[in-house]
C-alpha cells in the first residue's frame, strides 16, 4: 500500500514537473526579438519544425547524432576519457538497472518468462550494473573533490545528484546483503515454497543454506557433515534451486553479508532489510519526483538539445524556434563545467571573483533572470559583467557536450539585460568589437545600439555629463581623494610629473587630429590630462571622453621627449575611473 | 624550430583564414607549432577596465608556454604587445610576479620567464630570415603595389617592443617585397587602424580607418597587407560596413601577410582561405607569375 501510494505520488509529481518544465520552454524567452512571439505561435512553430525535419534528409543527421553523441558520447570521449568513463558507467549502469530491475515486472518478465531476480544472469547483472553506477559516482566524487580541476565548480545540485545515486545504490547493496543473512526471510521462503518436508529434511536444508547461501541461523551452525549437506542439497534442489542461483553471484550483497555476519541476527531482529527496503524505495521515489527540477532532468534535455541543435541552421531557423530552444538549452546544461574549465577568460575569475564570469555559472543566473526572480541592481550588474567579460571566441559552444549554443545565449541575454539600465563598463573595451560586428542582427533599427556605451560613460563622468557640457564657471577644485597615490602605483605612471607641456603627445594623437575642434569631442587633450592629473583635478580628467577614445596606439608615448608614459597613464586612469564609478553605484545601492 | 601557437580569440569566429594560412606557411618553412589547448585570452581587451585581470590572463599564457618550454608565437599585434608588456612587468616587479604565481599555482602553473613571446613577423624575419624564405619562393608577384600596415603594437612603445625602428621600420616591408610585390610609401603608414574603438565609438573608428584607406589608395596601392587579427578585422569586416555606410570611394582590400607569402610559396588559395575574406582579394592571383616566367 505504502509503495503504491508513494510510487503514484512521485509519478504524479514527476509528470506535473515535466509538464511545468516543458511549458517554460514555450512561455519564457531570452532574446529581444522573441518577446513578441506568443506561446501558441511557438508551440505551432516547434511542431511544424519537428514534422518538417522528420520528413527531410535531416533525419539522417538526427540518427547520426543520436548514435554518436547521445548513445556513445563521442564528444565527451574526445575531451576527457575519465569523464566519459564516469558518465558511461552511470548512464548505462542506471539505465539497465532501471529496465531490468526497477521495471522488471514490465520489461524483464515480458522478455524473459523465466525471469527471477535471484537467478542468473539477472542476479549477477543487477549487482554488476549497480557497481557500474557506483563506480561512476566514485569517479564523479574523485573529479569534483579530489582532483581539484581549476574553476570546476560543484553546486548543491551536483551534490544532490551524487548523493541520491549513491543512496539508491548503497541501500540496494545493503538490502541484498541483509536479505541474504536474514533468518526471517529464510523462514518465510521455507514456509511458502518447501513442498511437504519433514523436520529432518528442513534441518538439512537449513544447514545447506547456512553453509552455501550465507543465511545466519540462530540455531543451526556449522561445520556440517557431508551427509547433512547432501540431504540439504537434495531438498534445495527440490524446492529452491529453480529460483535461486548461488548468492556469490550477487557479489556486492554477498560481500555485505559476509562482513555483517557477526551482527546478522541483530540486524534481522531489527528488521534491517525492511528498513533498507524503505530507504531504497524512498530514494528512488524522491529521485523520480524531483527529477524534473534537478540536474537529472538532463537525461531528457541534453539529448534533445544535441539533436535539435544538430539540425538548426544559422539564419534559416524560425526565430520562434530559436527562442524555444534557448529555453530548452538552459535545462539541458548538466553543470559538467567543461565550458568553465576551457573558457578563455576563465582565469579572470581568480582576480575578479565574480562567478558569472564562468560560463557554467552564468546558466543558473540566466534562469533566475528569465523566470522573473527578483534580483538586486548589484546582482544584475554582476550577471551583466559576467556576460560582457567574454571574448566571444565560441570555445564554450564548441566544447559543450550538451551541444548548447552558449555563445548565442550570452549574446541574447546581454542585449535583453541592457533594458534594465544598469551600466556595464566592459562595453568600453575592445570586447565590444563583436557586438559592433553583429550589430545588424542584434538591433536592426539601431534604436538602442549606442545606449550601453552612453550609460557607461554617464556613470563614469563625475557629474554625469562630459566636460564640454560642464558649466565653464564651475571652479576647478583639486580633489585629492588619495587618487594621486593610486596613479603612482606603477612605475610608468609615476612619469607624469615629468611633463613640461610641450603638447607633442597631443599633436601625435590620431584621435585629436581627427577633429576640427577636438576639445568639444574628447574633453581634455592628452597633454592636458597629464597636467590635470598632476594637479589633482580629477573631476575634469574623468569627465573627458578622451580616456575612452584613446586607441592605445602609443603614438603619444613614443613621441614624448620627456619619457612620460602617456598611454600607460591613460590606461591606469581608465581603471581608476571605473573603480570610482563602481564605488559610487555600490554607495547608491546602500542608501 | 618549434613554437607554441597562441591563437587570438578573434580568429576562430571571424578570421579562420588567418589560422589556416599561418599554419600552412609555417609548415612550408619547416616550423613546428604546438597547440596548447589551455591557452586563453591574452588580456588585451581587459586592460581598459581591470589591470589585474589583464595581468593574470597574459601571465597564465606565458606560464603555459613556460611549461612547454617553447617560445610563444602570436599572430596578433595586440596579443604581442600585451604579452611583451606583461613579460617585462613580471621580470621587473617581484611583488606582481609573486602574486601572479600564487594564483597560477592553483592550476599547477608557474611563470619562470624561460621563454619569449614572439610575433609572427618576428619569427619570419629574425628567426627564419629573409634569405631562407627567398629560397622557398616559387611564384613572385609582378606590378603589385602593397600598402604595408605595421600596426601599433609591433612598433610601439619602442622601449618595450624592439622589433624594428619605431619611426622608420623596414622589416615588414622587406617581408612583403620578398614575394616580388612592391611595398609603397604612404602617409599614415605607422598609424592605428582604428579597431580599438570599433563597438565603442564607431564614427571615430570609421573616420580613422577611412583616413588610412584614403592615404593607402593615394599611394597607388592595390592591397593593404597586415599581420594582426584586429587590424585585419578592421580592414575587412569593418571596412565592409564602412563601404555600406559611406560609399566605396576609398575601398581597398586587405590581405593577411601569410596569405600573401603563402601564394608566393606555392600554397593554393583554398588552403590560404582567400575566399573567406569579406572584401574579395581573389584578384591578387592575377599578379602572380611562376618563377620561370619571373626570371625571364
Amino acid at each position: 500500500m505504502f509503495f503504491t501510494v508513494a510510487l503514484y505520488t512521485s509519478l504524479a509529481i514527476f509528470s506535473l514537473g515535466l509538464i511545468y518544465k516543458v511549458s517554460t520552454w514555450f512561455r519564457y524567452s531570452l532574446g529581444i526579438e522573441a518577446k513578441n512571439i506568443s506561446t501558441p505561435a511557438r508551440l505551432f512553430a516547434a511542431l511544424r519544425g519537428i514534422i518538417l525535419t522528420f520528413f527531410s534528409p535531416k533525419l539522417f543527421t538526427l540518427l547520426k547524432v543520436f548514435v554518436l553523441d547521445v548513445l556513445l558520447q563521442v564528444k565527451v570521449l574526445k575531451q576527457d576519457f575519465l569523464k566519459w568513463a564516469m558518465h558511461m558507467c552511470i548512464y548505462y549502469g542506471f539505465l539497465l538497472l532501471l529496465l531490468m530491475h526497477g521495471l522488471d515486472k514490465i520489461v524483464t518478465s515480458a522478455l524473459f518468462p523465466e525471469y527471477y531476480s535471484t537467478v542468473n544472469p539477472f542476479l549477477f547483472l543487477r549487482d554488476f550494473f549497480g557497481v557500474l553506477v557506483l563506480l561512476g559516482v566514485g569517479i564523479a566524487v574523485y573529479r569534483r573533490f579530489i582532483l581539484k580541476v581549476p574553476r570546476l565548480r560543484t553546486s548543491p545540485m551536483d551534490l544532490y545528484a551524487i548523493i541520491i545515486l549513491a543512496v539508491i545504490m548503497l541501500s540496494g547493496f545493503l538490502l541484498e546483503g541483509t536479505k541474504i543473512t536474514s533468518y526471517t526471510k529464510y523462514q518465510e521462503m521455507v514456509e511458502e515454497y518447501t513442498v511437504a518436508a519433514d523436520e529432518e529434511e528442513l534441518r538439512s536444508l537449513e544447514a545447506y543454506w547456512v553453509a552455501k547461501f550465507g543465511v545466519v541461523s540462530p540455531e543451526v551452525k556449522g561445520p556440517f557433515d557431508a551427509d547433512t549437506l547432501a540431504a540439504g542439497k537434495e531438498a534445495h534442489e527440490m524446492s529452491c534451486l529453480q529460483c535461486h542461483s548461488r548468492p556469490q553471484w550477487g557479489f556486492t550483497g554477498y560481500t555485505v553479508a559476509k562482513v555483517t555476519k557477526p551482527v546478522a541476527p541483530l540486524l534481522d531482529r531489527a528488521k534491517a532489510s525492511s528498513i533498507l527496503l524503505y530507504i531504497h524505495f524512498l530514494a528512488c521515489f524522491i529521485g523520480l519526483a524531483y527529477l524534473p527540477f534537478s540536474k537529472m532532468f538532463h537525461i531528457f534535455t541534453t539529448p534533445l538539445s544535441l539533436l535539435v541543435n544538430s539540425v538548426m541552421e544559422e539564419g534559416k531557423s524560425a526565430p520562434a524556434n530559436i527562442a524555444t530552444i534557448q529555453m530548452l538549452e538552459l535545462d539541458a546544461c548538466m553543470h559538467c563545467g567543461t565550458c568553465s574549465v576551457q573558457c578563455r577568460v576563465g582565469v579572470v575569475f581568480e582576480t575578479l571573483r565574480n562567478l558569472n564570469i564562468l560560463p557554467s555559472e552564468k546558466i543558473p543566473s540566466i534562469k533566475a533572470l528569465v523566470t522573473g526572480k527578483k534580483l538586486s541592481a548589484e546582482e544584475i550588474r554582476n550577471i551583466q559583467e559576467g556576460l560582457h567579460l567574454c571574448t566571444n571566441c565560441h570555445r564554450c559552444t564548441v566544447v559543450c557536450p550538451a551541444g548548447i549554443n552558449l555563445q548565442e545565449l550570452w549574446l541574447s541575454v546581454r542585449e535583453t539585460l541592457l533594458e534594465r539600465h544598469q551600466p556595464e563598463f566592459f562595453v568600453l573595451s575592445p570586447l565590444s568589437l563583436y557586438r559592433g560586428l553583429m550589430q545588424d542582427s542584434l538591433d536592426p533599427d539601431k534604436d538602442h545600439y549606442p545606449d550601453p556605451i552612453e550609460l557607461a560613460l554617464k556613470n563614469i563622468y563625475p557629474n554625469g555629463i562630459p566636460l564640454h557640457m560642464l558649466d565653464s564657471d564651475t571652479p576647478l577644485v583639486p580633489s585629492d581623494n588619495g587618487l594621486s597615490g593610486k596613479v603612482y602605483q606603477s612605475a610608468q605612471a609615476s612619469t607624469f610629473s615629468h611633463c613640461f607641456r610641450c603638447v607633442t603627445c597631443t599633436n601625435a594623437c590620431p584621435v585629436v587630429r581627427n577633429y576640427a575642434k577636438p576639445s568639444e569631442a574628447v574633453g581634455l587633450l592628452p597633454h592636458q590630462i597629464m597636467h590635470a592629473a598632476g594637479m589633482g583635478l580629477w573631476d575634469i580628467v574623468f569627465s573627458s571622453r578622451m580616456l575612452w577614445d584613446c586607441l592605445g596606439c602609443y603614438q603619444c608615448q613614443e613621441h614624448c621627449p620627456q619619457g612620460v608614459c602617456v598611454a600607460d597613464i591613460i590606461y591606469e586612469l581608465k581603471n581608476i575611473a571605473v573603480t570610482r564609478a563602481k564605488e559610487k553605484l555600490t554607495k547608491q545601492a546602500k542608501t | 624550430m618549434k613554437y607554441t601557437l597562441l591563437r587570438c580569440c578573434t580568429t576562430p569566429i571571424v578570421l579562420q583564414q588567418y589560422e589556416w594560412s599561418t599554419n600552412a606557411v609555417l609548415e612550408k618553412l619547416g616550423i613546428g607549432l604546438v597547440d596548447v589547448e589551455e591557452f586563453g585570452c591574452c588580456g588585451y581587451p581587459l586592460r581598459n577596465i581591470n589591470f589585474k585581470a589583464y595581468v593574470i590572463s597574459s601571465a597564465r599564457n606565458l606560464a603555459l608556454a613556460d611549461r612547454e618550454n617553447l617560445d610563444l608565437l602570436t599572430v596578433c599585434n595586440c596579443c604581442y604587445g600585451t604579452m611583451r608588456h606583461i613579460e617585462q612587468l613580471l621580470q621587473d616587479d617581484e611583488s606582481i610576479r609573486k602574486e601572479v604565481n600564487d594564483t597560477l599555482e592553483k592550476e599547477g602553473l608557474r611563470y619562470e620567464g624561460d621563454i619569449r613571446p614572439k610575433h609572427l613577423l618576428q619569427v619570419l624575419y629574425d628567426d627564419i630570415g629573409i634569405d631562407a624564405i627567398r629560397k622557398q619562393i616559387v611564384h613572385t608577384f609582378k606590378d603589385l603595389n602593397i600598402a604595408t600596415h605595421y600596426g601599433c603594437r609591433i612598433l610601439r612603445p619602442s622601449k618595450l617592443i624592439k622589433f624594428d625602428k619605431p619611426h622608420s621600420p623596414s622589416k615588414f616591408d622587406e617581408l612583403v617585397e620578398v614575394t616580388g610585390a612592391r611595398s609603397v610609401n604612404w602617409l599614415k603608414k605607422h598609424e592605428c587602424c582604428g579597431s580599438p574603438l570599433w563597438g565603442v565609438n564607431e564614427e571615430l573608428s570609421l573616420d580613422l580607418t577611412e583616413n588610412k584607406l584614403k592615404h593607402a589608395r593615394k599611394s597607388g596601392a592595390d592591397f593593404l597587407c597586415v599581420a594582426c587579427s584586429y587590424c585585419q578585422i578592421q580592414y575587412d569586416h569593418v571596412q565592409k560596413i564602412l563601404v555600406s555606410r559611406r560609399g566605396p570611394k576609398h575601398q581597398l582590400p586587405s590581405i593577411l601577410y601569410p596569405q600573401l607569402l603563402g601564394l608566393s610559396l606555392g600554397i593554393d588559395s583554398e588552403t590560404l582561405g582567400l575566399h573567406m575574406n569579406q572584401i574579395s582579394i581573389n584578384d591578387i592571383e592575377l599578379y602572380l607569375l611562376d618563377k620561370a616566367a619571373s626570371q625571364d
